[in-house]
């Protein structure tokens, strides 16, 4: 039997969406963990790289200074990197920020906000324990170099069942009309 | 101030198609086009205020709001910078206080860039209310300034001399040089107005297109149709009204030659314009001038009444039955894209400047959707000439393929920038001869302007003509102390990027992407990739609608082609991949507004 | 009698009327070339450049060039597919097209088009540009984000007289499609709807309306753009 592959995956500045598709594969999972096997992910809760991997899936987009930072690890981690979903892709949801400017968004969120109700000191988190916000949100393709995309939210588990096989196996896949979307 | 609206509507008979002219004269009035005027001035020409707004919106030289009594345009091209502009800019700063693109606090004074105004043998160079500044420097800035202060008019800020020849006649006062330094066949003063037109009407519109085109004698704009196949068709077109326009929109960075003939031949260009009108059996001529030029205003229209009280224009033109023929201006408002042929017909008739899809051709329907020729100012000079001398006489100069003479308009680090009239078929090692460049100074050469080539040492042996090095006739010259991508390619990018009229996505993007990777790479995050990549992605530019956008990627391209090693320079050699990505920039808000330290 | 000349589509011979539009010529032909500013029964534009063809060697729009005798085409080839997936994908990264929470996703005829080709990430970097939605007309909201400046709706939705309640305004990268203020106080509900339908993306939306239409059964969740062309044959 050839040898597995291993696989990394991570969720940025996402909604762990795409991961959640990713279960939607359902018995074919089975078939998956035949020929792979999962090193960091929070699929099996492994928080730290153990070894060099074949594949890393990137859920999310970068909005802060760690999501940079971890897809950077990543990158350095994994043979093939791919962008998984919208968020990776292009940003997506976050990224619908990027025409407001920053000062403005926080201000929102913890000052002047219709439902900021708690914040009687008037606040704005700032522990150096937290990550810093970036200007905008960013897609992985602006940070590190990306091999391949999936594109979707989220991706169709067809979609991604398809493109991890073909990865997997080397052999190329037809993909139906149907499950490639972007929404 | 209804009044005054009504008054210029009335001057142009409430025509739609004359937006130009009325939101012009507005401008010249009160210095700006109040948006509130909008929905009247649409009214009274039964458009939607919609209408009104895009044509205004469209051109660099409308604003809407008030950008003050005295409108200082200081020209950003590259000669501007090689001639010391940055510190003229800087000098006009300091001196009124304010930043390129603002109005001074009293609403007074405004200070804008502008793309070239066709003053590269005199720069730097700026427009102040229509009146042209050339030679600038901080000191004669700051001479400026305190005129402006002391709220002198702007014609009496002339105190440096005119120029020579028409540029200090009455009607012109200008301190504007020609700088002509080699005259040719075209150029040569020495004939005698009216004598063309008078052989003309002695022989049939055919003849006359017969000898135009036995002269071979090629569009001088830069696209190089047959002359006379152009007025052939024309001519053979169907349409009520048939259109001569001419094309005096020269807006290629680096060319000023049509300026210098507007200045010193307007009435060999003007007999050039008539005889054409005689060829085609048109009956009206435009002469479509650019903005910049509009110092010439008065002493234009004046040369074209003294040819109506002649009678070289109006009925019957030197007495021939039923050859009527008259001319008007038409001025622009600040669009390189308008010396598009189409692109200009939109324009004058009071519309954006955007270029039509051919077919049609404006020859089958052109101005008001009838046969129209557009034909440059020196195209029609040259067909004086001919008439007089002969097609065959024409053929004596230049090449098999590239008759006649050029006229070329020189610029950059040479003793004598300036307008040069020689036959095709020069080497460019020739050229730089005659204009005092000593080849091993010489690091490049930007040949027909942006959107032409930038050329090499080692192709300086080639020859200018439709056969080899076609040409609009921009020539301008970079020594060997210049940096080409930084000060060549990224201005002229930008130019393009700021002339595009915005219609085909491929002109309206792929600039900005180009601009954004020459950017990365001289910021030193360059990978041999992204040169790849930008000659990849300029190839789409291929698919624009018209020349503008098709030749955008020029000087990205021919950059490339010829001086890879300064990219290769600037670039990392030991990298596959750079996204570009600045993490410390990135997150220097997110630290400002939460109050931490930008470190992480 | 209009005359019928012959063109070469791919080597296939088609035959149409004398001075038709070539794309009209190929669709009665059973050949589909993608379009974006094309809109049926409005006078061509050519501004999105997405049916680019090679015409007699030359690049040219097909929703613009007339046909003639003996034309040889190059539609569906390796190098003309290449350039539109490429062109597409500038739409993508010029404007931000969110199409998760667009009203218009699986009807978006840019979206349509990038299924088609199957695109998965656009080659070249964002731009982000900050682009405004304008919601002061009483009946439609426009979304700069999401528009193509096709052109579309400028050339479309006129009023009894004929004249256009859209147009653009500026050039080049800030140009922005615009509605005629006053125009827009007389625009009805039909006219609203007529304007969102004109719309290739999600730029024009009608107020009080969106998402009717579920998952699954939206124009091109099933059918890949240009199927309705392609069955003719």
């Amino acid at each position: 039997m050839a040898e597995k592959k291993i696989i990394a995956t991570t969720s940025l500045a996402g909604c762990f969406g795409c991961h959640m598709s990713l279960l939607d594969i359902d018995e074919r999972m089975l078939d998956l963990i035949e020929v792979v096997e999962f090193n960091k992910s929070p699929i099996n809760d492994i928080k730290k790289f153990t070894r060099k991997c074949d594949i890393g899936l990137i859920e999310g987009g970068c909005c802060n200074s760690e999501n940079v930072h971890v897809l950077k690890l990543f990158r350095e981690s994994c043979k093939i990197l791919v962008a998984v979903g919208e968020c990776a892709i292009m940003g997506g949801l976050p990224a619908m920020r990027n025409g407001i400017p920053l000062k403005e968004c926080i201000d929102e969120a913890y000052l002047n906000g219709i439902t900021v109700h708690a914040n009687v000191n008037k606040t704005v988190p700032n522990d150096p324990e937290l990550p810093v916000l970036l200007d905008k949100v960013y897609p992985c393709s602006a940070v590190v170099k990306i091999d391949y995309s999936i594109p979707g939210c989220p991706p169709h588990a067809d979609l991604l069942w398809a493109t991890l096989y073909a990865l997997v196996t080397g052999k190329e896949t037809e993909i139906p009309y149907e499950v490639f979307k972007y929404d | 101030m209804k009044a005054s609206i009504e008054n210029i509507l009335r001057k142009y008979q409430h025509d739609s198609t004359r937006l130009m002219d009325i939101l012009l004269d507005i401008q010249d009035e009160l210095g700006y086009i109040p948006e509130a005027y909008v929905p009247h001035i649409a009214e009274l020409l039964g458009l939607s205020d919609a209408d009104v707004e895009q044509t205004l919106s469209f051109y660099h030289f409308f604003s809407t709001r008030p950008t003050g009594k005295y409108r200082i345009y200081l020209n950003n091209s590259v000669v501007a910078y090689m001639m010391g502009r940055s510190e003229v800019a800087a000098a006009f700063e300091e001196a009124l206080g304010i930043k390129f693109g603002q109005v001074t606090p009293d609403g007074r004074v405004g200070l804008f860039e502008t793309s070239c105004i066709g003053m590269n043998d005199q720069e730097p160079a700026a427009i102040i209310n229509n009146v042209i500044f050339p030679c600038l420097t901080p000191f004669r800035v700051r001479e400026i300034v305190r005129d402006i202060k002391e709220n002198k008019p702007v014609e009496e800020m002339i105190n440096y001399q005119y120029g020579e020849g028409q540029n200090a006649s009455e009607m012109v006062r200008s301190m504007v040089s020609n700088n002509i330094r080699k005259v040719g066949p075209v150029l040569d003063p020495h004939y005698k107005v009216g004598e063309a037109l008078k052989k003309v009407i002695s022989m049939s519109p055919e003849e006359v297109i017969e000898e135009i085109k036995k002269s071979n004698i090629r569009g001088r704009g830069g696209a190089g149709f047959p002359t006379g196949l152009k007025w052939e068709f024309c001519r053979k077109a169907h349409g009520e009204k048939k259109y001569i326009f001419c094309n005096a929109d020269e807006g290629e960075p680096g060319t000023f030659k049509d300026r210098v003939i507007l200045t010193e031949l307007p009435r060999l260009l003007l007999e050039g314009m008539i005889i054409a009108g005689y060829a085609v059996g048109a009956t009206e001529g435009i002469l479509y001038v650019r903005y910049e030029y509009r110092y010439l205003k008065k002493y234009l229209e004046e040369i074209l009444e003294n040819a109506r009280k002649k009678n070289y224009l109006g009925k019957s033109i030197l007495g021939k039955e039923g050859f009527d023929f008259d001319i008007r201006i038409q001025f622009g408002a600040g669009a390189y894209v308008c010396g598009e042929e189409s692109a200009l017909i939109e324009s004058a008739e009071g519309k954006r400047g955007e270029p039509r899809d051919r077919p049609p051709f404006p020859v089958e329907k052109g101005y008001l959707g009838m046969p129209t020729v557009v034909n440059n100012v020196e195209t029609f000079c040259s067909v004086v000439k001919i008439i007089l001398n002969g097609g065959e006489w024409y053929k004596s100069f230049g090449t098999e393929q590239s008759t006649g003479t050029k006229l070329l308009s020189i610029s950059g680090d040479c003793r004598y920038p300036g307008v040069y009239e020689v036959a095709w078929g020069f080497s460019v090692n020739d050229i730089l001869d005659m204009v005092g460049a000593s080849k091993n100074q010489v690091q490049a050469v930007q040949v027909g302007g942006p959107s032409g080539s930038l050329i090499e040492p080692d192709e300086f042996n080639r020859i200018l003509g439709y056969e080899d090095l076609s040409t609009g006739g921009s020539l301008i010259i970079f020594g060997h102390h210049r940096d080409l991508i930084r000060e060549v390619v990224l201005n002229f990018t930008n130019f393009f990027i700021d002339e595009s009229c915005g219609s085909c996505s491929t002109c309206r993007i792929v600039p900005v992407l180009l601009r954004n990777k020459i950017e990365k790479i001289l910021n030193a995050r360059g990978v041999e990739k992204d040169l790849d990549e930008m000659l990849e992605w300029a190839k789409l530019l291929k698919a624009s609608r018209c020349g503008l956008g098709q030749t955008a990627g020029n000087p990205v391209v021919t950059s490339i082609k010829n001086f890879r090693h300064l990219y290769e320079r600037m670039i990392q050699k030991n990298k596959e991949y750079d996204a570009g990505f600045d993490l410390q920039a990135a997150i220097r808000d997110g630290a400002e507004a939460t109050g931490r330290i930008p470190i992480v | 009698m209009a005359e019928i000349v012959r063109v070469y589509i791919d080597g296939k011979e088609c035959l149409a009327q004398n001075g038709e539009y070539l794309l009209q010529a190929a669709r009665e032909n059973g050949i589909y070339i993608p379009t974006l500013c094309h809109y049926e029964g409005v006078k061509p534009k050519g501004s999105c450049r997405i049916c680019t063809c090679k015409v007699n060697g030359r690049l040219m729009t097909a929703c613009t060039t007339p046909i003639a005798e003996g034309m040889v085409v190059e539609n569906n080839t390796a190098e003309i597919n290449e350039m539109r997936k490429a062109i597409i994908e500038l739409f993508f990264v010029e404007g931000n097209h969110f199409c998760p929470t667009c009203e218009k996703s699986g009807d978006c005829e840019l979206q349509a088009l990038a299924y088609k080709y199957q695109i998965t990430a656009p080659r070249y970097p964002f731009l982000f540009p900050t682009k405004r939605v304008v919601a002061e007309y009483s009946r439609i909201i426009i979304d700069h984000n999401r528009c193509v400046l096709c052109k579309r709706c400028v050339r479309a939705i006129k009023d009894a007289e004929g004249r256009s309640f859209f147009a653009y305004r500026r050039r080049g990268q800030h140009i922005e499609v615009i509605l005629d203020k006053r125009m827009s106080e007389q625009m009805d509900y039909e006219k609203a709807l007529e304007a969102e339908k004109v719309c290739p993306v999600g730029a024009i939306m009608a107020r009080r309306i969106a998402f009717t239409t579920p998952v699954g059964h939206r124009k091109y969740d099933k059918k890949p753009i240009g199927s309705d062309v392609e069955k003719i044959k």
